[in-house]
């Protein structure tokens, strides 16, 4: 992979960013306290509230939880690529080896998207340009950032569609988007975001839109990739089955808030929150066949109007009255990880 | 795109045939229920039944078919359809070649037509960009405003208006001053002048190209405002594009594509529109030809002027069909 880029195209693609002191020796991303308002009709919906993670190199952290709570918002606003408005990052850090990108001006913060930190799409077909081959749409990132012509764009996009397993590599990246299959289009999507050799990617969703069996081929081959080239990865999906496989920690999202945070054993053994616990619950599971799915009754929360105390408690097993009043903090739960939930112990014990 | 093109132009065959075999149909149809339009140019006097057998001959009106209701007239259809081959459009009620009264008059609304089409695609498409990147600001409400006003308005209302205001009241003192540039004076004039044969078409241009001005300039807002919202122009922003290139190539070009449909459409109204608009103004062109032919009930010029009309439509549209799949690359291997 590394030899794609040549040795002068380096240095070019780096210099808008010369400006910038990155230390290498602080962590590739740390997210402190995020928080992101939207400012709706009915009022601002606070869609991240204080969550705060930390990733180093070639470690996977997949955020989990179900839809709405925040996960897709919490990449598009490391990302920068949120819609303001509506959406306002109102509160946090977003560091990217020690430097705070939210506090980078646009024009700069541009040059981090794609080169350090790149972001891969649930669907592909809606994520790619209809009108434009896909050849060009890759060629399109060395053209902008590392300033190669037509030709040699065109010939790296060869070598990334290669990479990535596409058979036919040569013809294929004259074809359209829609003339491509669902898991050909990810890995598309996949070798977008490799093609500048970001440090971090982050993988919203990347095989919900996808059947099962095409599922796995894919995930096996972003694991692999990210293992090669000891890139952060971050993995956000609702599905508990891909996270138990490819991530390292674990860090479970409830109504714009980081619920839980341990690793990923743990976390699968014993969870130390409500939410996390219940979700494992509702896995279907084959030794149970014939009886009911275990569900976690009732909907999500509005987050313009979220519950007072903990989010989590009209829904909850552990609920006391102390739970409706006071906002759980982060406790520290013994094996380094973290529970927002009063009755921790409770939970673990249980 | 080759085949694409290929298909399309065969297509287009039976699309034309069936096009002119529907205006044949509907002048034989009005011969049959309204009458003999020879017999009509005499209006009250009765001609000799000779000189009627003679007319009726020249004009190919003698046919048997045309005294029988609902007959389509296949017969006639097929030979003027081989003198249309020829270019050979029949003449008037005068005498005078209707193909040769047509292409003396074609290049004035061609012009006027051009103009509206030129001032209407790069002024709509502009307010369209600029009110679909602003949404509801001052930018965007003004455009959405001043464009209700202009779909409110019709043609033949617009045009009296801007007769009178523009060109009267405004143009005429500087058609008389001294220190007024003169094309500025033929620029805002009242009337068709052949001595300035595109300066005296704007004014006209302007109006006949409001209406669709304001129907682009909408069209273009709404479809940038949902592209903008797509899923790959999120994608653009996520690649570490400038903002410019996300609007400018990933965003405004999958927006000019119902645009582009519109254009196509319009081409055809804007033909239709000049008649109205070559009337307020006094222009010499196909429209007033059409106009004049209508009042006089001169079947041939009508059926000639307006066949070659549709043929110039129907070109159009296969140019914009082939212009949509340069666009969008979906609709060439569909």
């Amino acid at each position: 992979m590394s030899e794609i880029l040549t040795e002068t195209e380096r240095r070019s693609n780096k210099s808008p960013l010369s400006g910038v002191s990155f230390d290498g020796s602080a962590p590739l991303l740390e997210v402190e306290d995020l928080e992101v308002e939207f400012h709706t009709r009915d009022g601002i919906a606070h869609a991240v509230n204080n969550v705060s993670f930390t990733l180093r190199e070639g470690e996977t952290l997949g955020i989990l939880g179900e839809s709405g709570c925040g996960k897709s918002v919490t990449a598009q606003a490391i990302m920068g690529i949120l819609d303001t408005p509506p959406a306002k990052v109102t509160g946090g850090q977003v560091r990217y080896r020690g430097v705070d990108l939210l506090q980078l001006e646009e024009k700069t913060r541009r040059h981090i998207r794609a080169n350090k930190i790149a972001i891969i799409f649930q669907d592909a077909l809606s994520s790619l340009n209809p009108v434009f081959t896909v050849g060009w749409q890759l060629g399109e990132l060395y053209r902008k950032h590392a300033g190669a012509s037509r030709a040699q764009a065109k010939s790296k996009a060869v070598e990334l569609l290669d990479l990535v397993g596409i058979p036919g590599a040569p013809a294929r990246i004259n074809s359209f988007p829609h003339q491509f299959s669902g898991g050909m289009r990810q890995r598309v999507m996949i070798a977008m975001a490799l093609a500048l050799e970001p440090d971090i990617i982050i993988a919203d969703e990347p095989t919900t839109a996808l059947d099962v069996t095409v599922q796995a081929q894919v995930m096996t081959l972003l694991s692999d990739l990210q293992r090669e080239m000891r890139l952060g990865l971050i993995l956000i999906t609702h599905d508990m089955g891909v996270v138990a496989d490819v991530a390292d920690k674990i860090c479970v999202m409830y109504a714009g808030h980081a619920v839980e945070r341990a690793d990923v054993y743990e976390i699968y053994e014993r969870p130390a929150h409500p939410y996390t616990k219940a979700l494992l619950e509702s896995i279907p599971r084959v030794d149970q066949k014939g009886q009911d799915l275990t569900v976690i009754k009732g909907l999500p929360p509005a987050l313009v109007d979220p519950p007072p105390g903990c989010s989590f408690h009209p829904r909850c097993a552990f609920a006391r009255d102390r739970c409706t009043t006071d906002e759980p903090p982060l406790y520290e739960v013994p094996g380094n990880r973290l529970s927002a939930c009063h009755y921790w112990e409770e939970v673990l014990e249980s | 795109m080759g085949r694409y093109v290929a298909r399309r132009l065969v297509q287009f065959i039976p699309v034309i045939l069936g096009t002119l075999f529907l205006l044949h149909v509907l002048s034989v149809l009005t011969i049959q229920i309204v009458g003999d339009p020879v017999r009509a140019l005499f209006g009250e006097n009765a001609p000799p039944e000779a000189i009627l057998e003679q007319l009726r001959a020249n004009y190919n009106l003698d046919d048997d078919c045309l005294e029988q209701t609902g007959n389509p007239c296949v017969r006639l259809f097929v030979d003027r359809l081989a003198q249309y081959a020829s270019g050979d459009f029949g003449i008037n009620f005068r005498g005078r070649s209707v193909a040769e009264l047509f292409v003396e008059r074609f290049p004035v609304t061609v012009r006027l037509t051009v103009i509206a089409l030129v001032f209407e695609t790069v002024v709509g498409i502009f307010l369209g960009v600029m009110a679909g990147l602003r949404k509801d600001k001052l930018v965007d409400n003004f455009v959405r405003f001043s464009t209700v006003l202009l779909i409110a308005f019709p043609v033949f209302v617009f045009g009296t208006l801007a007769q009178l205001f523009i060109g009267l009241e405004l143009g005429l003192p500087l058609r008389d001053s001294e220190r007024a540039p003169e094309w500025l004076g033929q620029m805002l004039t009242v009337t068709y002048n052949p001595e300035f044969p595109w300066l005296s078409l704007m004014l006209p241009g302007l109006v006949l190209g409001a209406f669709s001005l304001a129907a682009i300039a909408r069209l273009t807002r709404t479809s940038l405002i949902e592209n903008l919202r797509s899923d790959y122009v999120r994608t653009a922003r996520a690649k570490g594009l400038t903002s410019s290139r996300t609007v400018g190539v990933h965003t405004l070009r999958n927006s000019l594509i119902p645009v582009v449909t519109y254009i196509g459409i319009d081409i055809g109204l804007l033909l239709g529109g000049a008649l109205v608009t070559e009337g307020i103004f006094n222009i010499p062109g196909v429209g007033q030809l059409v106009f004049l032919a209508i009042q006089a009930n001169d079947t041939p010029v009508i059926l000639g002027v307006v066949t070659i009309l549709t043929v110039v439509f129907l070109v159009a549209n296969l140019l914009v069909d082939i212009l949509y799949a340069a666009l969008d690359p979906r609709i060439r291997y569909e």
